[in-house]
């Protein structure tokens, strides 16, 4: 009997919930803000899924309700992909050593 | 066009990719890499989804005119930001991912072929299951980051707003919407569909209007964790391993962070989700204060403390947010430094709108992380500090946390701020914090307060030193 892809996925979801457990844990709180923004820029990664959408028109009509939608998807995602990762490496850049024989 | 089997194998690239962007927020030196590993994550999901659907032709067009008109409007404002407006632009960057999942729910409800997902009325019994719970939890988020916004945003008021029947209403829709996908997966009716997003919605709004400014911290990370299932519950509809890991470890994420800073509170995560905190405690705190004596100060007194002092400690709260304080803060401690004293910083856990918000605007305003300790670190040293200067903190530093079992906050971790040999306390006036509670330290012998703008009172001592 073969094994429904599901499971696999339910697999992969399972133990990405124990690397996020392990590796947001060795995060540092001084870093929790840029965090945020991160992890924020990430899950918009559902542009995948906007895009699908958005291609989902054939040639003739490209907008159609359900291709509008998936490019509506797709400019939020864009805005906080953009905005995550760029907000994110300014808050990074900002975080200094102490300059050593000052 | 790419085969299914080579995309799939991108898309694990790319999650691995965010793992190790994560990964790299462990330490600040390593943290820009990390975010260079999210980026280049990003990019490949975002080609490989291209190529795999070999469409090329004017929707093609439109996808990048979308891509880019959202990526400046998200480049404008990363730039123009200020880092004090940042817990209001990570809620409202939430309630986009939370449209964006309901967004591609219903694309794929409406034109499920496009998906692979089976045909409208007819959608895959598993996939329809994900779908619906992705963008419930996605309009959560929305409307749930709507309002966490508003109220970080002192657009709505940041008190809890609370009626008689609450809680009651809350469980009755939650249960409604668990309802509400059951029947939609029997039936398959986009009435159902429909009326699942607008209760979900609801749900989200209700969720978050009883909940209090200052837990804030909380209901953000709360909100971030919600993000991460959505996008999890759409890329199991999707069967996209790059959106179920992302999903994954940004629920995960999330939930952590809500966990850190419902400790730092001493409170259950429960008990914060139900609001209402620090609503009723007005009244009683009222009667027993401005009968005793304070000391307060100006800044010529502050200065003359801190100059004879051999070592300082800084406790940085909200209110120094508020009056953009940071970069008066940097130059006077500069100027402590000049003369030779010790000067760390000290930061509570929940100090501030979000986690690690008071590590931003230190690091915004050129103080070095190296001298920014988090509570557990720095505690003990406030007994062998010569001044500790309280700018804009005020519950967090609150000794009947550890003395009053009667207390709302008592059991919460709070900074040994007490045990300095003469505390500064920077605020605006004597009124009690967040928790609604009066702070014993006010009153105590070896306090000065300092009643005026933290920023102001700043530049002033710094002009006295």
């Amino acid at each position: 009997m073969e094994i429904d892809p599901l499971i696999f996925r339910l697999s992969i979801f399972i133990l990405s919930i124990f690397v996020g457990y392990y590796v947001v844990w060795s995060v540092t709180p001084s870093l929790h803000t840029p965090l945020m923004s991160v992890t924020n820029a990430i899950s918009s990664v559902i542009i995948v899924g906007a895009i699908i959408a958005g291609l989902s028109g054939n040639s003739d009509n490209v907008f159609n309700t359900s291709s509008i939608f998936g490019f509506l998807a797709i400019a939020l995602a864009a805005i906080n992909i953009f905005g995550g990762f760029l907000v994110t490496q300014r808050m990074l850049a900002m975080y200094k050593k102490k300059k050593k024989g000052k | 066009m790419i085969s299914a089997n080579l995309s799939a194998i991108f898309y694990l690239a790319s999650g691995v990719l965010f793992i190790l962007a994560l990964r790299g927020l462990s330490s600040p030196e390593t943290s820009r890499q990390g975010n260079l590993f999210g980026i280049l994550g990003m990019i490949i999901a975002i080609t490989v989804t291209f190529l795999s659907t070999g469409n090329f032709s004017t929707g093609f067009i439109f996808v990048l005119i979308f891509i880019l008109a959202g990526g400046s409007i998200g480049a404008f404002i990363a730039y123009r930001i200020p880092m004090t407006a940042m817990p209001e632009l990570v809620a409202g960057f939430h309630s986009l991912v939370g449209l964006a999942a309901v967004f591609v729910a219903i694309s794929a409800f409406l034109n499920p072929e496009a998906f692979n997902l089976g045909t409208p009325g007819n959608i895959k019994l598993g996939s329809l299951i994900e779908m619906s719970i992705g963008a419930a939890v996605g309009a959560i988020t929305f409307s749930g980051s709507v309002i966490a916004f508003l109220k970080l945003q002192g657009i709505m008021s940041g008190s809890p707003i609370t009626f008689k029947g609450q809680h009651p209403l809350n469980a009755i829709i939650l249960m409604s919407i668990v309802v509400l996908i059951y029947l939609l997966c029997s039936t398959q009716s986009s009435n159902l569909f429909w009326i699942l997003l607008a209760v979900s919605f609801l749900i989200g709004f209700l969720l978050i209007i009883p909940i209090g400014g200052a837990d804030m911290p909380v209901v953000i990370s709360m909100l971030n964790s919600y993000s991460g299932w959505a996008a999890a519950g759409i890329g199991f509809t999707l069967e996209n391993t790059a959106l179920i890991i992302t999903g994954a470890l940004v629920g995960s994420s999330g939930a952590i962070l809500s966990y850190i800073m419902c400790k730092g509170m001493n409170r259950s995560f429960f008990n914060v989700i139900l609001g209402g905190f620090g609503a009723t405690e007005d009244a009683t705190s009222n009667s027993t204060k401005e009968q005793r004596p304070v000391k307060s100060g100006n800044a010529d007194d502050a200065a003359f403390l801190m100059k004879n002092a051999s070592s300082v400690i800084i406790v940085p709260g909200y209110g120094m947010a508020v009056a953009q304080a940071q970069h008066a803060l940097r130059e006077m401690v500069d100027t402590l430094k000049k003369n030779d004293i010790k000067v760390s910083y000290a930061i509570h856990p929940v100090a501030g709108r979000m986690p690690g918000h008071m590590n931003v605007l230190l690091a915004e305003a050129n103080v070095p992380y190296d001298e920014v300790f988090e509570l557990e670190e720095i505690n003990n040293d406030f007994a062998n500090a010569d001044v500790a200067f309280v700018i804009g903190a005020n519950d967090v530093t609150n000794p009947v946390a550890k003395t009053d079992p009667q207390s709302p906050i008592y059991g919460m971790p709070v900074l040994d701020v007490e045990k300095c040999k003469s505390v500064l306390f920077v605020k605006r006036s004597l009124s009690p914090g967040y928790a609604g509670i009066d702070n014993d330290l006010f009153y105590k012998e070896n306090t000065l307060m300092l009643f005026a703008d933290a920023k102001k009172m700043t530049e002033d001592i710094t002009k006295n030193l």
